[in-house]
């Protein structure tokens, strides 16, 4: 079954090839049920091969399937291959899951779009460049599902193109991975010219038997980084992301919560042998960076009026508990949390898409209220969402964040206090939005002429094809964290999975204060939770407190104005220079050569002096010459 | 009928040259290199175009005078050949040559060769 | 003789006296031709050579009214009568040294004769070249044939006088 493995990126991608030839015929909604039928077929797949896997011992779980030789250059040969080993498989599996169901959410969202066939093969295109991202056996297949991933979300987050900001979110979006990528490839290079290899069993297996030096080690780990802070949005590379709430929600829900983004973890996942074979304080430039970048979103996801632009900042802060965690040695932590935020973080957005049709497109949260009673199913599967990354137990996202707590209070005790106050505002802000939007006053009919709605306005419920991916999804928010339960070892049944990949790297705790303590641990966990939610309660609900929503959190800090006065003011500076340097010391040495040609020529065109006699005397003299030579030659 | 007195007599006419001077095959070459490098300098030294035509030929003679030496030092008749040719294309050239200088004469009345210049880089 | 007549015609000023001084030298060369036994050679310089070329050259000067005679004491291109000499000096130094360290070289044969054919009947020289051209060098003939085909219509078509030129026929206008 394993040997099926290439099938799982082939089928999406015969699907957008089907839909670019054929979409305009398909129309809707064939179109779009042929690509949703597309990852579907894959999923099936990939459960193939996870029980192809299961059946095998653990030391056997790392399988390659090799399609064919991709770049046999000298001493560079790298295959085109897969490799199915637990991480990716489990990468695999949610991918392929959660895509189907979002590509099934998709068919009812976009109903009357102009475009609806171009976006299902966006999305198809998507989820094959995300499926080589993780399947991949080497950097460069990684690098190539990468790049596609990043362009795919280009299109997709300005596929409304002719609306200003989506097109510039959409470059913003790209302009930043680029720089992200950079880093990966610095990596690769720096990985090639070390090791000469490229393949991660080449790399990881270097890492482990020591022959990789602590220097390049480390260079490589924080250069990967630095793509993943791209990729993943972490400070300072974060700002794309907000912005790329422009484009639909499915794709905010796809891409920017659920796969793409979780990219850069996958990423350190993977080359964790690499990190542990570093300096130490690599780890913790991870952690430090993941710690602030979680508590930074979390403040400013709190003045956020945009249903979405709140998911986003929330994302970017789960975000940065995943790093978080890979900084302490949490892989498993790391990859547990990804899972369960794949689930609640698509049904949020999913939920809130609901909301947004229902609504006919509005957005502001201040324009909402009430809408349970309208939207029971909707408001339903929203709350477990909102309950499970809010940390209450017993939904997924509480057993997932706590296990992160606990390996980050054994690695640094001030880190862990970032995440407990970053807990307390993800709790805040959640509750808060689930009150705006859900209880309170109904404030829709105040601005409903402005969305072109005739006389009263009552939004509706979603059509039935856009609710079933919600319960399914809020299904699985609610068992999600049954994964790996901390109360025995015999529970652990991620870490056992995920063993063959981490287990070197993954930090061992079993000594300190917070294993032996892990319950009290977990109770004040849900107490911080428990604590955020009456907060917002009392502010949003009960009219108690004022609400406290500073401009400068709503403006997020200032950070995009900060940004562009950079770029276009030193940063414009740096880039003239370059390509004046370009012009003139490039572009000037190569005229120049020219130039000097011409000017010698010049020089000797003197010699044509046209006279006859002058060239007769120079023939004979040159005759006189030639054959004095080989007299004397014949002499000596 | 010049040939056959030619033919005929000429032993007679050297044996009484013979006397004084025995003319070895290198005097002819040396008489011929003497030929050529007068020429040569006059080609040089002129600036009538016609007198330089001269000047050409008598290089030309100097060259058919040394195929002969050498065609009858080697024994071959391959020497005198190529003397034929030779004459054959130096008229030719000669006839070419004389209808460019006409040609170009007609416009300028100047017979001078420097006035030529034409092809001045 | 030869050498009175080459010096003439690098040093005579008028260049009619310089035409007469290079027949002068044809002749002595075809006398050297005769010496060796190269009688045809011999005639067909004097018939072509001294006969037509030089008559061809008369002419031309005739023509173009250029016999006015050159100035020859001055040169008007710089350094080029110096040039001239270390042309000549060098010419003849090189050729004399190639000619006086050649001359052991080359195998010497009778200098009677070159006799081919049957012993009875040796053939002339005339028949000797003929057998060479004829049977040896037949396409070197025939591309020198064509060689002087084109030299006469390249030469016709060069010299033929321009429409403009052509005065009308008095009397008539054309």
């Amino acid at each position: 079954m394993t040997g099926l493995l290439w099938l799982v990126p082939v089928f999406p991608l015969v699907g957008a090839v089907l839909i670019l030839l054929f979409g305009r015929r398909l129309g809707e909604p064939g179109s779009g049920w042929l690509a949703t039928l597309m990852p579907i077929a894959s999923f099936v797949t990939v459960v193939g091969v996870f029980f192809d896997l299961l059946s095998r011992p653990a030391e056997e779980r790392h399988q390659v399937v090799t399609m064919f030789s991709w770049l046999p250059v000298g001493s560079l040969q790298v295959d085109m291959a897969l490799l199915a080993d637990p991480l990716s498989i489990t990468m695999a599996l949610f991918i392929t899951g959660i895509g189907s169901l979002i590509h099934l959410y998709a068919i009812g969202y976009m109903h009357g779009d102009p475009k609806f066939s171009k976006f299902f093969m966006y999305l198809n295109l998507f989820v094959f460049s995300m499926l080589m991202l993780v399947l991949g056996e080497n950097l460069l297949v990684t690098f190539l599902g990468w790049e596609g991933v990043g362009a795919c979300s280009y299109f997709l987050i300005s596929f409304w193109h002719t609306r200003n900001s989506a097109a510039v979110a959409g470059k913003k979006a790209f302009v930043t991975n680029r720089i992200g990528d950079f880093g990966v490839m610095t990596a690769m290079f720096l990985a090639f010219s070390t090791l000469g290899t490229l393949s991660y069993s080449g790399i990881n297996e270097a890492a482990h038997s020591g022959s990789l030096a602590p220097v390049t080690a480390t260079a490589i780990g924080l250069l990967l980084f630095v793509g993943a802070c791209g990729k993943s949005a972490q400070l300072p590379l974060y700002l794309w992301l907000p912005d790329a709430m422009e484009g639909p929600t499915p794709v905010s829900a796809l891409i920017h919560a659920a796969t793409m983004v979780t990219a850069g973890v996958f990423l350190m996942t993977r080359m964790s042998p690499v990190l542990a074979a570093g300096y130490d304080w690599a780890p913790t430039i991870i952690a430090v960076v993941g710690g602030a970048t979680a508590l930074y979103a979390a403040t400013v996801a709190v003045a956020q009026n945009d249903i979405k632009k709140v998911l986003a900042y929330s994302t970017v802060s789960q975000l940065g508990y995943m790093f978080l965690a890979v900084g302490s040695g949490a892989y498993v932590a790391a990859i547990f949390h990804m899972v369960t935020h794949a689930f609640f973080k698509a049904l949020l957005f999913l939920g809130s898409g609901s909301v947004i049709h229902g609504m006919h497109h509005e957005q502001d949260m201040r324009r909402m209220g009430k809408l349970r009673h309208v939207m029971p199913i909707t408001a339903g599967t929203f709350i477990i969402g909102w309950l499970a990354i809010a940390g209450v137990p017993p939904f997924a996202g509480f057993w997932s964040k706590d296990e992160i707590l606990l390996y980050v209070y054994a690695n640094n005790r001030g880190l862990y206090v970032v995440g407990l106050i970053t807990a307390l505002l993800t709790a805040y802000y959640m509750t808060r939005q689930v009150i705006m939007v859900f209880y309170g006053e109904a404030k829709w009919n105040d601005h409903s002429q402005e969305n072109g709605a005739h006389g009263d306005f009552v939004p509706h419920e979603s059509p039935k094809i856009m609710l079933v991916p919600l319960v399914v999804l809020a299904g699985l928010s609610i068992v999600g964290g049954g994964l790996q339960l901390p109360f025995s070892k015999n529970l652990h049944f991620l870490e056992r999975w995920l063993a063959p990949v981490v287990e070197e790297s993954e930090a061992n705790i079993s000594g300190t204060w917070a294993y032996h303590n892990k319950y009290l641990l977990l109770i004040v966990a849900v107490v911080i939770a428990v604590v955020g939610i009456s907060a917002a309660f009392a502010v949003y609900a009960k009219r108690v407190v004022k609400p406290i929503e500073p401009k400068v959190l709503e403006n997020a800090w200032y950070y995009d104005a900060a940004a562009s006065r950079v770029v276009s003011g030193p940063g414009a500076a740096a880039f003239n220079a370059v390509a004046w340097a370009d012009a003139n010391v490039v572009d000037g040495a190569v005229n120049g050569v020219a130039t000097l040609v011409r000017s010698a020529a010049g020089v000797t065109r003197k010699a044509q002096s046209g006279f006859v006699r002058t060239y007769a005397a120079v023939i004979g003299l040159g005759a006189v010459a030639l054959l004095a030579w080989f007299i004397f030659r014949s002499i000596s | 009928m010049c040939a056959r007195f030619l033919a005929g007599r000429h032993d007679r006419l050297f044996s009484v040259i013979g006397l004084v001077i025995v003319p070895t095959p290198m005097w002819y070459l040396l008489l011929s290199a003497l030929l050529f490098t007068i020429g040569a300098v006059g080609v040089l030294v002129r600036r009538n175009p016609l007198v330089m035509f001269m000047c050409i030929e008598l290089m030309l003679n100097a060259v058919n005078l040394t195929f002969v030496t050498l065609g009858r030092r080697l024994g071959s008749i391959d020497g005198q050949t190529i003397v034929l040719f030779v004459l054959v294309v130096a008229a030719a050239e000669v006839v070419i040559g004389l209808s460019i200088v006409i040609s170009i004469m007609r416009r300028r009345s100047g017979a001078n060769i420097d006035d030529l210049a034409e092809l001045k880089g | 003789m030869i050498l009175v007549g080459a010096i003439g015609v690098v040093v005579k000023r008028n260049p009619v006296h310089a035409a007469l001084s290079l027949v002068l030298t044809l002749f002595g060369i075809a006398v050297l031709f005769v010496a060796q036994q190269a009688e045809f050679l011999a005639a067909v310089q004097v018939i072509v050579y001294a006969g037509a070329i030089v008559v061809l050259v008369l002419f031309v000067i005739m023509l173009l009214g250029v016999d006015r005679a050159e100035d020859l004491r001055t040169d008007a291109l710089v350094g080029q009568r110096g040039l001239a000499v270390v042309v000549g000096v060098g010419l003849l130094g090189v050729l004399s040294a190639a000619i006086v360290r050649g001359t052991d070289a080359v195998v010497t044969r009778s200098a009677e004769g070159i006799a081919i054919g049957t012993v009875e009947a040796p053939d002339t020289n005339i028949t000797q070249i003929a057998r060479s051209v004829f049977a040896d060098h037949v396409v070197a003939f025939e591309l020198t044939s064509v060689l002087l085909v084109v030299a006469v219509v390249g030469t016709v078509l060069l010299s033929r006088r321009r429409p403009s030129d052509v005065r009308p026929v008095s009397g008539r206008p054309s």
